[in-house]
């Protein structure tokens, strides 16, 4: 099957814009809120979102990479290279924005809940994603903030392309 | 390149360049996670590891533990001294006996050369060497290389000075064979009789004067005379060795650059290496104490991640 595309360009735009704009009306000014991405696919749009938000509220907010890789439970399952962690603030009772690109199983999300400890004990944790694939869930996982909602079946796959990477802002759903 | 073409670290000469990079790169996010509140991580939760010391050591025997601990694993200690080797048992026994208590990964030191090759025939386990004779100390190599690479990023072309007891030294050769995988120039220096015959065929230089060595090198790593390995006398006196060997500080000011001193432990201060040196802002021997954690952590981890 062709790969179809969900998201692109002026879309992928105006739904990370809306994103901010949902962050913003819970977490105000962000003077105590944090943002962290997940590596390897989930730091771009922390990044994005950063971005953005420092545009809108004209102030500096914190961003950092984390990676779930010495977490996870599917090591000696399948090769698993590590990234680099990057968490240069404090998030001891801070409100944390965890960042990834698509939730699926939540096996990510759940290693990076349990990584995220090693650097302090944050106030609140929320998770934002830009894809959600409903249904495909192992572990009792929910996103708070979601860019799409899509059904999609174990044979397919979502992926995110990113300017920074991959030369281009596009989503796709593809048949594995 | 995501993982290793090897089950066991036996030595430097049995891995790729590939696998030296991958355990550099890997070891990079281990520095991270040590440096962390919280310095660990579940990777090895499910796995024990057995420490067979049948050798005294206390850095790399210390570094192997913390290593371990925070990867989560369960750890087993033994040293050979406090054990039934005493009453006569042989190794293999000695470790399967080990194995049979559900180990999944030994280290082992020994005082024969081989010694963990031999194990790696004969037991079904991952074994890490940690010390073998005179022949091999891969995760010392590796630490130096990556504490090189921290000073001073790409080691290739980089000219690295190995000074002392070369004949004795297992650190010695495996600092060889994980330098020029990875494309640095090493030339040896110390007294012709403590310099392996043939050791050219390694692809090293020898030099038998000491200041020649440090104005060509970039790193001195500077090592112990193994006076316990020594059955005959090698060199006329320990103060003869230091006049001619030992390194100073008034030698190394004297010198055109600034030069990297390391020195893989234990310091015998006053003989190759003064006090003033050993605690100059040029030597790294500390970050190397440091480094060993991380690199130990990326080989014990990339080692479990093999089926």
């Amino acid at each position: 099957m062709k790969p179809r595309v969900l998201l692109e360009n002026k879309q992928l735009e105006v739904t990370l814009t809306r994103l901010c704009y949902q962050l913003i009306e819970v977490h105000n000014d962000f003077s105590n809120t944090v943002i962290i991405g997940l590596q390897p696919r989930g730091i771009y749009l922390a990044h994005r979102i950063q971005k953005l938000l420092e545009g809108i509220l004209k102030k500096k907010i914190n961003c950092g990479d984390l990676d779930t890789t010495f977490y996870r439970d599917d090591f000696r399952k399948k090769e698993l290279i590590p990234n680099r962690t990057n968490i240069d603030f404090i998030i001891e009772d801070k409100n944390v924005i965890l960042v990834d690109d698509v939730l699926f199983t939540g096996r990510t999300i759940r290693a990076g809940l349990d990584a995220m400890l090693a650097f302090g004990r944050p106030n609140e944790v929320e998770l934002l994603v830009l894809v959600d694939r409903r249904f495909s869930r192992h572990v009792p996982i929910q996103a708070k903030y979601i860019g799409l909602v899509i059904d999609s079946i174990e044979t397919q796959n979502v992926k995110v392309e990113w300017a920074e990477t991959d030369k281009k802002d596009r989503v796709t759903l593809i048949d594995k | 390149m995501s993982n290793l073409s090897v089950n066991h670290l036996l030595g430097i000469k049995y891995i790729t360049k590939n696998d030296i990079e991958l355990i550099l790169d890997t070891a990079t996010n281990f520095k991270e996670v040590i440096n962390r509140p919280i310095k660990k991580v579940p990777s090895l939760r499910d796995l024990t590891v057995a420490n067979l010391f049948f050798e005294n050591s206390t850095r790399t025997r210390l570094s192997f533990e913390l290593a371990q601990k925070r990867l989560s694993a369960d750890v087993v200690n033994f040293s050979a001294s406090s054990s039934s080797v005493k009453k006569g048992e042989t190794l293999i026994d000695t470790v399967n006996n080990i194995l049979a208590m559900k180990v999944d990964m030994v280290v082992m030191r020994h005082a024969s050369a081989g010694a963990a090759e031999f194990l790696s025939k004969k037991v079904n386990s991952k074994i890490v060497n940690a010390g073998d004779g005179a022949h091999e100390h891969p995760t010392q190599a590796l630490l130096d290389a990556f504490s090189m690479k921290e000073k001073l990023g790409n080691l290739k072309g980089r000219k690295i000075a190995i000074i002392g007891d070369i004949l004795h030294s297992r650190v010695a050769l495996s600092n060889i064979f994980c330098l020029k995988k990875l494309g640095a120039e090493v030339k040896v220096c110390g007294p012709i009789t403590l310099i392996p015959k043939y050791i050219e065929s390694l692809g090293v230089s020898v030099e038998t004067d000491l200041r020649k060595t440090l104005e060509w090198c970039d790193v001195a790593n500077m090592l112990r005379i193994q006076l316990e390995r020594q059955d005959i006398k090698f060199f006329p006196s320990i103060r003869e060795y230091t006049m001619l060997y030992g390194l100073d500080k008034t030698l190394l000011d004297s010198l055109s650059k600034k030069i990297v001193i390391m020195h893989p432990g234990p310091i015998n201060r006053g003989v190759e290496i003064t006090s003033d040196v050993a605690d100059s802002d040029q030597s790294i021997i500390l970050d190397q104490v440091e480094n060993g954690v991380a690199v130990r952590m990326a080989v014990m981890f990339l080692l479990a991640g093999r089926q």
